[in-house]
């Protein structure tokens, strides 16, 4: 049989609202630089995740979810600088041969320490990579929080075999031998679903198909066995046949290892699939925030509404004529004061909307929105 | 010759349309195998409708467009066209000097239009290009007929003598349809025309693409691997898989009653923006990937994919045959399977 009839309907996954964060994001501020003015691509970023949930992040292009991302693991481009915030991670733990070794063996620099922690919010176990050493955050990186990128070229090496990439990712974390290394790649390549592991351990990114090098990606981000996969529009560039394909790779895998998931995607459908939880973003803040059915079935911000209006849906849009948001993203360099949205909302208040940022609303279920209009409901 | 007939409300009708690439080898170019990027196509587009074609990137769908078009020339196949005054000519057999008049007919738009282009020419230059080249309007009158066209795609005439690097992704795009229009076609072919657009400004382009249909009278073949967006604009769906119609139908028909098997896959792998649809929904994962155009499988081209494959599959070639009025397939087992489509896939 050729195709596989997946599932029963997955039926909604129970979480345990209790489980710790594997990941606290707070007022993350990412500008850059340039030449004819600073263009604040994330404003204050606050988010959470914990440990077995999939976050997605969603909004259009240019509204900061991959700056958001990279700045967790400070993998911003330049002159992308994180200017504010803290990224409170479950303090990794440091074996130090692993870590000599990943510091270069004739390093003279002392074995790290975990820096202390004065500020009094501070969350118990968890340490800030944004304040930390830097071999905390090579603790951590690739290892309990890993990423995956839309173009899996721009992450592998064209001229290195495929699995002697995830070898170096395993080495790079793990004391095992090189030949263990390899054995454990041709393991991963087989759980993500790639024919043949045996042959294809040795073969070139270039000689793989677009959904095939995705599934390497992933095969590298888990060689680890991390807490915490951020995945940045993992299936953007790919058809919808291979996109499922991913995505129920994603929710197997989800649902082996128990890890955590960030999932970027400007595709409201691919969320749906896959999350628990969701965060829109506009223009670098978070606009709405919480439990992915709830903001679905009941959008608060008018730009989550207005996004959600925007999409045809199967089925759905049948003699029915789409409402767009009007106008388009402001120019970075344009940010209108107050509310970011507001010269295209429907709903703005002239002398509230413009004057000052709207206020953060959190209701008893955890469902936040950054609106004005939500204040009177307090 | 005798002229070719069509039905009165068809305005481009392709028979056995078929389009290969050689491929090449060596210093001499030696002619190794071909790749059939389109086969023995049958296509009707009636007049002042719109047919979406579908299918995953490599399965033809722009050979297809732009061999209607005439660029790139037919390996085989008639392109039957209606011309304004009910006569119809085959585009196939015209030179490239008896095309010209035809070529204002049939307009392109593509994913981006001004990758294309040079950075240098402004608004009034590239809309206006069309314009001058046919000689349709004086060049006095040039610029008032591209503040017309830019005003008709929601632009503002200010921008006339802008460059192209100032403008967003969605201005371009509606650029592209002003110069598409420029010299009144009637036939549009879309090609991804808003794919790489976001959300809220892609369904701005649809609005106004349905607009304008109204408005001009036009008549699109719009290319797009978005089930969700060919729904909301299409009458027809012809789905394509390696060169193939494996099924074409009206759109809801298709829909919620797919015939062919790769039309139920690929209706079943679109993710749905509702939860609770994402909940019930039971999944049909397409294992592999599209079989190659240079070596397409004996038999059924489907077959290395379809969960449904039997022996005769692999030995005999299913025609693309009405089943019932205005449904096509090409299935061996089209009346025996049952297949699921939005309804019972928990969408609709
Ligand atoms: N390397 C860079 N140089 C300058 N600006 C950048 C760079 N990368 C991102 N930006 C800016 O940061 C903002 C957010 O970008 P990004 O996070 O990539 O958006 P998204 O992933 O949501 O599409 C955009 O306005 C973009 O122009
Ligand atoms: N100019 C060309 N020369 C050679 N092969 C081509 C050319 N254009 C397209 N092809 C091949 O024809 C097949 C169909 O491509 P295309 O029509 O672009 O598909 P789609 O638009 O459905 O993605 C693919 O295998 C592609 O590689
Ligand atoms: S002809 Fe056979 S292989 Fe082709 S779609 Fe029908 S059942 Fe599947
Ligand atoms: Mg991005
Ligand atoms: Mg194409």
């Amino acid at each position: 049989m050729q195709q596989t009839r997946t599932s029963e309907p997955t039926g909604r996954r129970v979480l345990d609202t209790d489980a710790p964060y594997v990941l606290d994001v707070r007022d993350v501020r990412t500008e850059f630089q340039l030449e004819d003015g600073v263009v604040g691509a994330v404003e204050g970023v606050t988010l959470q995740v914990r440990r077995g949930e999939t976050l997605a992040v969603v909004g259009e292009s240019g509204c900061g979810k991959s700056v958001m991302a990279r700045s967790i693991l400070q993998l911003v481009d330049r002159p992308g600088k994180i200017v504010g915030g803290q990224v409170w991670v479950p303090v990794p733990p440091i074996d130090p041969e692993t870590a000599k070794r990943r510091r270069g063996l004739f390093s003279r620099k002392k074995a790290p320490t975990i820096p202390v922690v004065t500020d009094p919010d501070a969350p118990e176990g968890m340490v800030d990579l944004l304040a930390s050493d830097p071999e905390i955050l090579r603790a951590v990186r690739g290892k309990r929080i890993s990423m995956v990128f839309q173009e899996p070229m721009t992450s592998l090496s064209a001229v290195h075999k495929v699995g002697d990439q995830i070898a170096e990712t395993i080495l790079l974390h793990e004391p095992v031998t090189t030949e263990d290394a390899r054995k454990r790649a041709i393991e991963l390549l087989r759980r993500v679903g790639i024919a043949a592991p045996e042959k294809r351990v040795d073969a070139y990114p270039f000689e793989l198909s677009g959904g095939m090098r995705q599934r390497v990606m992933i095969a590298m981000a888990l060689a680890c066995d991390p807490e915490l996969l951020i995945a940045d529009e993992p299936t953007t560039a790919l058809d919808v046949t291979t996109q499922a394909q991913i995505l129920e790779l994603l929710k197997s895998l989800r649902d082996e290892t128990g890890m955590a998931i960030m999932i970027i995607t400007h595709d409201l459908g691919v969320a749906a699939q896959l999350a628990d939880s969701i965060a829109v973003m506009y223009l670098g803040n978070v606009v709405e925030y919480g439990d992915l059915a709830e903001v679905f079935r009941h959008p608060k911000h008018p730009y989550t509404r207005a996004l959600l209006a925007s999409v045809p849906k199967l089925g759905q849009s049948r003699g029915r004529r789409l409402e767009p948001v009007r106008g388009m993203v402001p120019h970075p360099f344009a940010r209108p004061s107050g509310c970011t949205f507001r010269d295209r909302c429907d709903f703005a208040q002239i002398g509230r909307c413009d004057v000052a940022p709207p206020p953060l609303l959190r209701d008893d279920d955890g469902h936040e929105v950054r609106c004005v209009l939500y204040e009177e409901e307090r | 010759m005798k002229e070719p007939t069509m039905r009165p409300d068809v305005i481009l009708e392709t028979r056995k349309l078929s389009k290969e690439f050689p491929i090449t080898t060596g210093a001499w170019g030696k002619q190794v195998g071909e790749v059939k990027a389109v086969t023995d196509v049958d296509l009707q587009i009636k007049q002042g409708q719109t047919v979406g074609l579908v299918g995953e990137s490599g399965c033809g769908k722009s050979t297809l467009g732009r061999t209607i078009l005439r660029a790139y020339e037919p390996t085989s196949g008639q392109i039957l066209f209606r011309e304004t005054d009910g006569s119809v000519v085959d585009l196939a057999g015209l030179s490239e000097k008896q095309l010209k008049p035809y070529r204002r007919s049939i307009r392109m738009v593509f994913q981006d239009p001004f990758s294309s282009l040079n950075p240098r020419m402004t608004l009034a230059d590239i809309i206006g290009e069309p314009l001058r080249v046919n000689t349709v309007v004086p060049e006095a009158a040039i610029e008032g007929k591209v503040v017309e066209l830019l005003t008709k795609v929601g632009l503002r005439p200010e921008y006339l003598h802008r460059y192209p690097n100032a403008f967003s992704g969605g201005e371009r795009q509606r650029v592209g349809l002003a110069r598409a229009l420029a010299l009144d076609p009637r036939l549009v072919v879309a090609d991804e025309a808003v794919s790489a657009l976001d959300v809220s400004v892609r369904a701005q382009i649809l609005n106004l693409m349905k607009d304008l249909q109204e408005e001009e009278d036009l008549t699109y073949l719009f290319i797009s691997h978005d089930l969700g967006m060919v729904e909301y604009m299409a009458d027809e769906v012809v789905v394509m898989y390696v060169g193939h119609i494996v099924e074409s139908g009206p759109t809801e028909e298709l829909y919620d009653r797919p015939l062919h098997p790769y039309t139920e896959a690929l209706l079943s792998a679109v993710p749905n923006p509702d939860p609770s649809a994402a909940d019930r929904r039971e999944r049909i994962v397409l294992k592999g990937e599209v079989a190659d155009p240079t070596n397409v499988p004996s038999g059924c081209p489907f077959r290395t994919r379809c969960a449904y494959a039997q022996d005769k599959c692999t030995s005999d070639v299913p025609e693309l045959r009405e089943v019932s009025s205005g449904r096509r397939v090409a299935c061996h087992f089209a009346e025996e399977l049952d297949l699921r489509g939005l309804s019972e896939l928990g969408a609709a």
